[in-house]
């Protein structure tokens, strides 16, 4: 009811107790395009829906490495993203040269969500536009985290974020429990069927769309992975094999392959800042 | 009492720097470089330790050696790794050699008032598969060589390579000339010959020989069969390979 007179200034509650301008930052979070993420014993896994703004475009990176042990998918403003992930960066690199060991993952999901916390409660800051799945593996193994705008971070078994995401947490949902025993190539097949929920009609994972990254030990078709099992994106051809695994769906999908990307909805982009 | 000298007026200061001894080495083939370097480090009479490595992987195609100043050294390579891991993320590959060289050179000239107190020498393979060294002055000054030997017994080496390698003040003997490129095997002995030589004249050298080997891809490895204390360091998949070999030099 009062909602529009309560939702400019980052540091005026509404009467219901809520922060308006943070909620519109998670607007923009599910406006970026799917992405997905999970873990088992021994592997924790990353898997995003890149978006092109048409057939002449690439496709909008949503995949980064920000050290051997740990890497991010982004959801939202790609600018914002770019800022934050180069201060984990940094984060990273000084934690090795001051501690002589890598960044537990916790700690890093922490900071950014402190760093985060912050442009939600002084004046004329605001929130930051992009959330993050963030996997690592440390000591305790390999990890999970979801990175949120609003400063909270939680850890999780399986996540996803952005666009139609709830199709793909109804699927995480119900087949989690088998996650922690799965090899890689169950656990990326499990992915791929999460992140298929989030399409739309006539749209189709393909080699050019899907981007998989991983932390833990080398799977069957992987060649080169070093031997701590550092995280490494796929994409392109190297995603084939995996897609090749999907269980098509029972439901009538179009017959043919359809991979080309019709013009996408208003309000469906990831939000790209001008320069 | 007399007899006494005058006096000269006093002042003490704290002096940033301090030599640490210790012999480095480099030598490129023709689809190789060996980057080597002794273990002991000093001060003044005192051994500090009998084993600091000097010698560095930076990429699997680039190896840096440092000698001078140890504390100085390890910083170094420590902000030179850095760099590295920003241009990965950056550019989603490895720093080229000869871009790394040119990077440590602007590295040392930002120190320019403050100096590292580093000689730097960086080997490895090039971009088009040739084995290269570049050497550096504490303040950046390089060049591309076939070789060079720094610090302590610097004095004593390199006038050995320079016959060796580049076979000066030698004649060929007539209707032959001198090779351009000399085979692995044979690099592998010049530097351990450098080595025991050198820790036999030079107090600050000795205790133990660290020696890297880089082979470019395709490179046959001949050379390296059989050779005691050799470890390789790339793991599979990769198409350029690094090894080590560890070898004792003399204690006194």
């Amino acid at each position: 009811m009062f909602r529009n007179t309560y939702d400019s200034d980052n540091t005026v509650f509404s009467p219901q107790g809520r922060l308006h301008q943070v909620e519109y930052a998670l607007e923009a979070v599910k406006q970026g395009s799917a992405a997905v993420g999970l873990r088992s014993k021994t592997h924790s896994i990353l898997l995003a829906l890149k978006r092109s703004t048409g057939e002449l475009a690439s496709y909008q990176q949503k995949m980064f490495r920000i050290d051997d042990h740990i890497g991010i998918a982004i959801a939202g403003l790609t600018s914002d993203a770019r800022v934050l992930s180069n201060f984990m960066r940094q984060q990273a690199m000084g934690e090795r040269m001051l501690f002589n060991r890598p960044m537990p993952v916790n700690r890093i999901v922490s900071a950014i969500a402190e760093k985060a916390q912050v442009n939600t409660q002084e004046y004329g800051r605001r929130p930051y536009g992009v959330g993050f799945l963030v996997i690592g593996q440390d000591q305790s193994g390999p990890h999970l985290y979801e990175f949120s705008p609003s400063g909270i971070s939680y850890e999780y078994y399986a996540m996803s974020i952005g666009a139609r995401s709830q199709s793909a947490k109804t699927y995480l949902e119900k087949h989690y429990e088998s996650f922690m025993d799965s090899n890689l190539e169950d656990l990326i097949r499990h992915g791929l069927h999460a992140l298929r929920e989030t399409l739309q009609q006539d749209k189709e994972l393909t080699i050019n769309n899907t981007s998989i990254g991983i932390v833990g030990p080398a799977g069957e078709h992987e060649k080169g992975v070093s031997a701590e099992g550092s995280f490494r994106i796929l994409e392109g051809e190297k995603v084939d094999p995996y897609l090749k695994m999907m269980i098509p769906k029972e439901t009538n999908e179009g017959a043919g392959r359809t991979a080309a990307a019709a013009d996408p909805a208003p309000g469906d982009e990831d939000v790209q800042m001008a320069e | 009492m007399p007899g006494e000298m005058a006096h000269h007026p006093q002042q003490r200061q704290f002096n940033p720097y301090s030599e640490n001894g210790g012999t480095i080495l480099a030598i490129a083939g023709r689809d190789f470089a060996v980057i080597a370097g002794d273990t002991r480090q000093t001060e003044g009479y005192s051994i500090q330790t009998r084993y600091a490595p000097k010698v560095f992987t930076l990429t699997d195609k680039a190896v840096l050696a440092v000698n001078g100043f140890a504390a100085d050294g390890n910083m170094f390579v420590k902000k030179v790794k850095q760099r590295l891991e920003w241009y990965r993320h950056a550019h989603a590959k490895d720093m080229p050699l000869r871009a790394i060289a040119r990077l440590i050179q602007t590295m040392l000239y930002a120190q320019r008032f403050f100096p590292y107190y580093v000689y730097n020498i960086l080997g490895g393979i090039e971009d088009d598969g040739t084995g290269a060294v570049y050497s550096f002055d504490p303040v950046g000054s390089y060049e591309r060589e076939a070789c060079r030997a720094a610090g302590a017994a610097s004095s004593l080496v390199q006038p050995f390579l320079d016959n060796q390698i580049y076979f000066k003040n030698q004649k060929a003997a007539p209707g032959s000339a001198h090779p351009t490129h000399l085979p692995l095997s044979t690099v592998i002995a010049l530097v351990t010959d450098s080595f025991t030589s050198a820790t036999e004249r030079h107090i600050e050298v000795g205790d133990g020989l660290e020696m890297y080997i880089v082979l470019a891809s395709g490179s046959s490895g001949q050379g390296l069969e059989g050779v005691k204390g050799l470890r390789e360091l790339s793991t599979k998949g990769e198409a350029e390979r690094v090894f080590v070999i560890r070898r004792d030099l003399k204690k006194d």
